[in-house]
């Protein structure tokens, strides 16, 4: 289930393989990335998934918010879902390293995730979201 | 001084009230302590022993008359009336009610200061070198560079859950006032051929596992300054460890790969980020740089100071430092009075502080990793008054790198990860050379203390370190020599077998009479001991 989503097009009905399966038979459309996985290993697969889950089996774990930065970096457009141990104050943040979709394990208050979300208007660093750096608000 | 500007100030803004609707969240019960935690910590705000503490942001150790009576009001109205200033140029509160941090935190930000990143796993105050823009050595001033990497960390999307801490210091002289090489990044600014670059060393820090940071990149060209830091932690955060918390520092990765391997990795990484466009435009540093810009001093001034007055004048050789501008010096005021708690300071001191810096230095302050404040840019003619005013508020301790100006964590007083207290043995080991002629004799001795092995007190890099531990229930104290967190960096020797509370104190003062024996014309105590090894101290220390 994907309590938060925040994309037009139809969720993907294809359950995620792992990394090893899809690049054993990669006719898949939907893989699951391990925090240990290389994320590198899908880019010459980007155009072909529909659904990248990055699995966060601890919030304390950062390694899925380079993993999504880099396959949005190497142009994946497809859905980037949060999976697992999603708190409401990390959503802003995985939202700026390009997940659009979040299956926290445990539910979280809608609200909250709204405040959060929309705590700040304005950030220091471009990262992997539509947000314009200060810097370039400051000198176009 | 670098100025918020709205968009700084709505940053920080949102912050409080972010901050403001957790600590709302974390009292009505929505969340768990275990879920707060995390996010507390993000915002300098620790569980003690006895209290929250706060540890608040002053970055790069840089601030003005205003924020440091902020400063001052903030100890009086949400604390008990004193500060710790902290090795990392930070400043800790330490019996801070939860429910009026925001309140605190609001107060804090009406003078562009906040808590952000004050802990937590994620990129910290970035720290540099106290005398920036005063030092006749540097080749540039390195604020303006710290305030980019303060920008550029905050609230950083990818890098806030690191598998550790990470801590940044940009220095820009070659001699190492902010122990550079101990940082998980050192960066050094450095010239080449007329142009400005930057110098990475990485995977240094102090902790269980010491380590001198290696250069990883000799010249970084300065448009790629961020870029190349970003490629760093990247390679970090995807491939630090996280199976153990002893292991997570970049230094351990640094290590285990090998610094040509790791140095690969980020090149590797850096030729990809470098095509992102994160490395903002020359206009932006030169946005920033002019906030650095020298304040207006005035030719001409007496270089003559009379001398006349001896207790000034002795403050005068220990705690003035020459200036890069004729007629002005540079101003150390020692928080470390014999007997006193190292790197605390009274409302009433923080205020005459800021009161003279206002009058006597062109509206500037610094704090020093060694727990110091500085009055950067003091004209000679005023040397006099300055000192009369601080000798007034019990702060012209003229000690600056004597054995009694030592470092010291909060130890097992105040944290609620230490083995063993750390004040009450600076204050005895203090106590015990207050002969002020002893000190001058025993000349510029390092000494710092720590707690537990978390190095916090940087004892690893003292010319004299002293390790609190507990062993069996009982506090012990490990020493170490011959450590430095300068441009001679090094990592100190274990002497042996640990003493008790007093016992440590008179093993400090059987290495110092050592010392004394062996040294030759103008040996420092760490000199000496290089040049000897380890053996003539050991046999006087043990016997």
């Amino acid at each position: 289930m994907t309590d938060f989503r925040y994309r037009e097009d139809d969720i993907t009905e294809q359950p995620a393989v792992t990394l090893d399966a899809f690049l054993d038979q990669s006719n898949a459309t939907a893989v699951r990335l391990e925090p240990d996985d290389d994320a590198r290993a899908l880019i010459p697969f980007l155009d072909r998934l529909s659904l990248i889950e990055i699995a966060f089996p601890k919030f304390r774990d950062g390694r899925g918010y380079s993993s999504a930065r880099i396959l949005r970096e190497a142009g994946y457009k497809g859905e980037l879902r949060a999976q697992g141990d999603v708190l409401v104050d990390q959503i802003a943040f995985m939202k700026r390293c390009g997940f659009d979709s979040f299956a926290p394990e445990s539910s979280l208050n809608p609200d909250a995730v709204e405040r959060a979300i929309s705590a700040y208007d304005q950030f220091y660093q471009k990262a992997a979201d539509a947000a314009i750096p200060v810097w370039k608000l400051r000198h176009g | 001084m670098y100025k918020y500007d709205n968009y700084d100030q709505a940053i920080v803004d949102a912050r409080v009230a972010e901050f403001r609707d957790q600590v709302q969240r974390r009292l009505a019960g929505e969340i768990t302590e275990d879920q707060f935690k995390p996010l507390r910590l993000m915002n300098g705000l620790y569980l003690q022993l006895h209290a929250y503490m706060l540890r608040v942001a002053i970055p790069y150790g840089t601030l003005d008359s205003r924020q440091m009576r902020m400063l001052a009001h903030i100890a009086r109205k949400y604390d008990r009336d004193y500060g710790h200033f902290t090795t990392r140029q930070n400043i800790q509160y330490n019996w801070i009610k939860l429910e009026e941090c925001p309140d605190l935190l609001a107060d804090l930000a009406t003078v562009e200061m906040h808590a952000i990143q004050t802990s937590g796993n994620c990129i910290r105050n970035i720290s540099s070198d106290q005398y920036a823009g005063a030092a006749a050595d540097e080749i540039a001033d390195p604020r303006p560079w710290a305030e980019l990497l303060r920008q550029w960390s905050t609230f950083h999307p990818e890098f806030s859950y690191l598998p550790r801490k990470f801590k940044i210091a940009v220095i820009a002289a070659d001699e190492d006032r902010a122990a550079m090489r101990l940082h998980d990044i050192g960066i050094q600014l450095v010239e080449r051929e007329g142009k400005l670059g930057a110098a990475f060393y990485v995977g240094g820090g102090m902790g269980r596992t010491p380590m001198i940071a290696p250069l990883i990149k000799d010249f970084v060209p300065i448009e790629d300054y961020l870029s190349y830091a970003e490629a760093c932690l990247r390679v970090y955060n995807r491939y630090g460890r996280r199976d153990n918390i002893y292991k997570a520092r970049i230094k351990i990765l640094v290590h285990e790969i090998g610094a040509e391997e790791y140095a690969r990795q980020v090149e590797e990484e850096f030729a990809h980020v470098k095509t992102l466009g994160i490395d903002p435009p020359a206009a932006e540093l030169e946005r920033i740089a002019a906030f650095f810009a020298p304040p207006p001093f005035e030719s001409g001034l007496n270089e003559d100071i009379d001398r006349s007055d001896p207790d000034f004048a002795v403050w005068l050789d220990q705690n003035v430092k020459p200036h890069k501008q004729p007629g002005y010096a540079i101003v150390n005021i020692s928080l470390k009075p014999i007997g006193g708690i190292p790197g605390d300071a009274s409302s009433a001191q923080i205020d005459v502080m800021a009161d003279l810096a206002e009058k006597y230095s062109f509206d500037e302050l610094r704090v020093t990793h060694a727990q110091n404040i500085v009055l950067p840019h003091v004209a000679k003619p005023d040397l006099y008054a300055v000192w009369k005013a601080l000798n007034e508020a019990e702060l012209a301790n003229a000690n600056l790198d004597l054995i009694s100006d030592i470092i010291a964590c909060p130890g097992l007083d105040y944290c609620s990860l230490a083995n063993a207290r750390s004040i009450p043995i600076a204050q005895k080991i203090a106590t015990r050379f207050a002969d002020a002629e002893r000190q001058r004799d025993l000349g510029e001795l390092k000494l710092k203390i720590s707690g537990c092995i978390n190095a916090c007190g940087h004892h690893h890099a003292g010319h004299i370190g002293i390790l609190g531990v507990d062993r069996k229930g009982v506090e012990n104290y490990q020493l170490t020599l011959g450590g430095s967190g300068a441009e001679d960096v090094s990592i100190g020797k274990i002497t042996g077998p640990g003493f008790d509370e007093d016992g440590i104190v008179d093993a400090v003062e059987r290495a110092t009479d050592k010392y004394k024996e062996l040294r030759e014309p103008g040996e420092r105590f760490v000199d000496t001991y290089r040049r000897v090894g380890m053996e003539p101290f050991k046999e006087a220390i043990y016997g």
